[in-house]
């Protein structure tokens, strides 16, 4: 295999591109670093200027305001300049390639790409022609690519978890539902196994489970219970609406039953678990309000540590 | 003209025949080999020392882009290809554009074949109209203007009741059919091995009972129908046991592998590599095992290339969205060499597989050394090693994984039907 293209010659982050294959120090630097931030964001002036005439272009060939919102606040806050381009409404539609706007926009002297594809992999081709080229000082930075990786939702979710937790060496982690199209849950699991998580588990139907996933060091249940009982955290992921009523899945109905959150079928888990969602939640189909509304639920301080997070990555991979 | 090829290996499996002699050539067939004619006197003399002389290659599937998509390749350049890697006789299936569905078509593409001067060309036509899986083809008409088989490429074929029927139609008269085993349901979608490796990537996966079920119900329908059937392209270990079985029923069926796949799985594809995008995709160890292991016991008759020239532009893309194919015309004498020294397996046993076997697969007559047959011959140097780059293929599509491996069998001289078709590279490069 080739070498992890995230990484230069002296095994520091250029990229981030995806979890899999980084050193837990990696992790734990970042980690380290966004907890300044954090405390940043709750000042009066809330920016910082590692990034000062900088200029960080969200490149987001597929929607997402919440996504595209929180890496935009963390490059402001660090001073970047911040252009957003929804490419799937312009240069695209009029048969530029991927490379091609890339090219362009590197052309402009973008210094950092932000980059949200339905594609898997699509950050690393551009990561990859940016190698290729010697354009060394443009960094990437993977924003969610197809199923494949959503490496700061993985980082924000293991900064929470450390957050409440303190350390993985004695957790037990339960990542419900949609794991078949979930970047986050594969850019959680290889973060959690990376800081030597002892047992994360999978929980949902089979119709939801990629093939072999236990390759990836988890045990997978079927039973929510059972799947649920002893849980230190439990991570509820985003169920597409349009996955919800077809050949997957029956109904919203049925699948809330058998695995949407309730206060009863949590009460299997330790008393002082905590509830994750990566947002935006459907309430009523795989999460029951009382439960996202509810005191173990810390699903609105993993936004706000989110950006904490993004500011630290955005700021080690450009060189702080 | 007159050549005489001396003191070479001699290989023709299809002969029995592996010894150092030589080869005598005239009037475009095979005269002699070993002694001389009565009165032979030869106008041109290859010394052929060290090296194998062989049948010219046959390569059951090799897309030369035309009709449709000369921007990747033409005729040509991929001609050119095929001369540089010894092959001499090539069948191309019908997904051009518009697809071999007419036999005016066929003709164009023979007639520009012949021109070019280089390897025969067999066009394999179109199973259905357009390639679109609802109106048979006329089979006849384009038997007659130089089809030797009906595909569907790797066109999903949805209908099986219309499968069904052209299975019936073509058994009526004798034409062979040629089916890529894949469920156009299962496969719906997928660019890579349902396993570990497209799980952690996140790649929408094709399952191995894609490749089953498509076996199961082209061995049913063969049963009813007892039609000549060829299948393309087999990647799994669970389809090379299903393949076994059926022989051993009595089915008419034969089969052929792509040579990258005896090399290739499915972790190759690394950090989302396209070049290792290719259908059927690259499955695991253990297939990739079953196949090797199917080659030798005879399961899998044919070795191919599946040559697909892609231009760069249908590769700078994500993962799912580049274009399958390798270009293959140039590696597929070094990759059989790799797979045969690998496995410990004799020359002639591994040349067999790109010559007497396609040959009989297409019906054709080449594909051995006998005398008064067509002298298409490879001569090549078994022990020369030489680094796959892009400069030195001759395809239009530089589209390969294996840029940057060393492999073993450079071509020295192609001929075909006793003419030099160009020597090939100055002895003394990159070997």
């Amino acid at each position: 295999m080739t070498r992890n293209p995230q990484l230069n010659a002296n095994g520091e982050l250029t990229h981030l591109l995806t979890l899999e294959g980084l050193p837990a120090d990696v992790i734990r630097s970042i980690l380290d670093t966004a907890e300044p931030f954090a405390s940043i964001s709750e000042r009066e002036v809330k920016k910082v200027p590692l990034l000062r005439g900088k200029a960080v272009f969200n490149l987001f060939f597929e929607n997402s305001t919440r996504t595209r919102t929180t890496f935009e606040i963390a490059a402001k806050r660090l001073s970047a300049d911040v252009i957003n381009l929804n490419i799937g409404v312009s240069s695209t539609s009029k048969g530029e390639t991927l490379l091609d706007t890339v090219d362009n926009l590197v052309a402009m002297n973008a210094d950092m790409f932000v980059v949200r594809h339905a594609q898997s992999g699509a950050p690393h081709l551009i990561a990859a022609h940016l190698n290729h080229h010697r354009q060394t000082h443009v960094h990437v930075v993977n924003a969610g690519d197809g199923r494949h990786a959503h490496p700061t939702q993985g980082l924000l979710d293991l900064y929470t978890i450390r957050h409440y937790k303190r350390d993985f060496s004695n957790l037990t982690v339960g990542i419900v539902g949609d794991v078949l199209h979930s970047r986050v849950a594969r850019s959680l699991i290889h973060g959690l196994t990376a800081l030597g998580t002892p047992e994360v588990r999978v929980i949902g139907p089979r119709t939801l489970m990629p093939a072999r996933v236990e390759a990836m060091g988890v045990r997978v249940f079927t039973d929510m219970n059972a799947g649920l009982a002893g849980c230190d955290v439990v991570v509820m992921l985003r169920l597409q609406s349009e996955r919800m009523k077809g050949a997957l899945l029956p109904s919203p109905g049925e699948y809330f039953k058998h695995y949407g959150l309730t206060q009863h079928k949590l009460a299997v888990a330790k008393p002082d678990v905590i509830v994750m969602h990566p947002g935006p939640m459907n309430r009523g189909v795989e999460i029951d309000s009382a439960v996202a509304d509810g005191e173990r639920s810390v699903i609105l301080p993993q936004v706000t540590f989110g950006i904490a997070v993004r500011m630290a990555v955005m700021s080690i991979i450009s060189g702080n | 003209m007159k050549i005489e090829i001396k003191n070479g290996r001699v290989i023709d499996p299809a002969q029995g025949i592996d010894r150092v002699t030589s080869l005598f050539i005239a009037a475009g067939k095979i005269a002699a080999i070993g002694t001389a004619p009565p009165g032979w006197h030869a106008h041109r003399a290859i010394d052929a020392r060290g090296l194998v002389v062989c049948p010219g290659l046959i390569d059951c599937s090799a897309r030369l882009r035309e009709p449709g998509f000369e921007y990747k390749a033409t005729l040509e350049s991929e001609m050119e290809a095929a001369v540089a890697g010894g092959v001499t006789s090539l069948a191309c299936p019908p997904d051009t554009d518009p697809p071999l569905d007419e036999p005016g078509l066929v003709e164009m593409l023979k007639h520009r074949a012949r021109l070019s001067n280089r390897a025969h060309v067999y066009p394999i036509g179109a199973l259905t109209v357009k390639l679109a899986g609802t109106t048979l083809t006329e089979m006849s008409e384009l038997a007659e203007a130089g089809c030797v088989a009906f595909s569907h490429a790797d066109v999903p074929l949805v209908d099986t009741q219309l499968l069904f029927r052209a299975m019936q139609y073509a058994a009526t008269f004798d034409h062979r059919v040629w089916l890529r085993p894949q469920d156009p349901h299962l496969g719906k979608g997928g660019v890579a091995h349902d396993g570990e490796v497209a799980t952690r990537l996140g790649l929408p996966a094709i399952p191995a009972v894609a490749e089953t079920i498509a076996l199961a119900t082209i061995f049913a329908l063969i049963r009813e129908t007892r039609v000549n059937v060829h299948l393309c392209r087999l990647s799994t270990a669970e389809g090379v046991a299903m393949v076994r079985a059926a022989k051993q029923e009595g089915l008419r069926v034969t089969c052929d592998v792509a040579v990258h796949h005896l090399h290739l799985c499915d972790a190759d594809i690394g950090w989302f590599d396209a070049q290792m995008h290719v259908a059927p995709p690259f499955r695991g160890t253990r297939d990739r095992a079953a196949l090797r292991a199917g080659l030798i016991d005879g399961t899998i008759d044919v070795i191919c290339s599946d040559h697909t020239p892609v231009d760069d532009d249908g590769k700078q893309l994500p993962f799912a969205e580049a274009e399958p194919g390798v270009t293959g015309l140039e590696l597929l004498l070094p990759l059989t060499l790799k797979w045969a020294a690998e496995e410990r397996i004799g020359l002639p046993a591994a040349l067999a597989k790109i010559t007497r076997a396609p040959a009989s697969l297409l019906g054709i007559d080449a594909g051995t050394l006998a005398t008064g047959h067509p002298a298409d011959v490879c001569v090549f140097d078994p022990s020369a090693q030489w680094i796959v780059d892009r400069s030195s293929l001759k395809s239009q599509g530089k589209n390969t994984p294996f840029l940057g491996l060393e492999v073993p069998g450079r071509v020295k001289y192609t001929l075909i039907e006793g003419a030099l078709a160009g020597a090939v590279v100055p002895a003394s490069a990159n070997a």
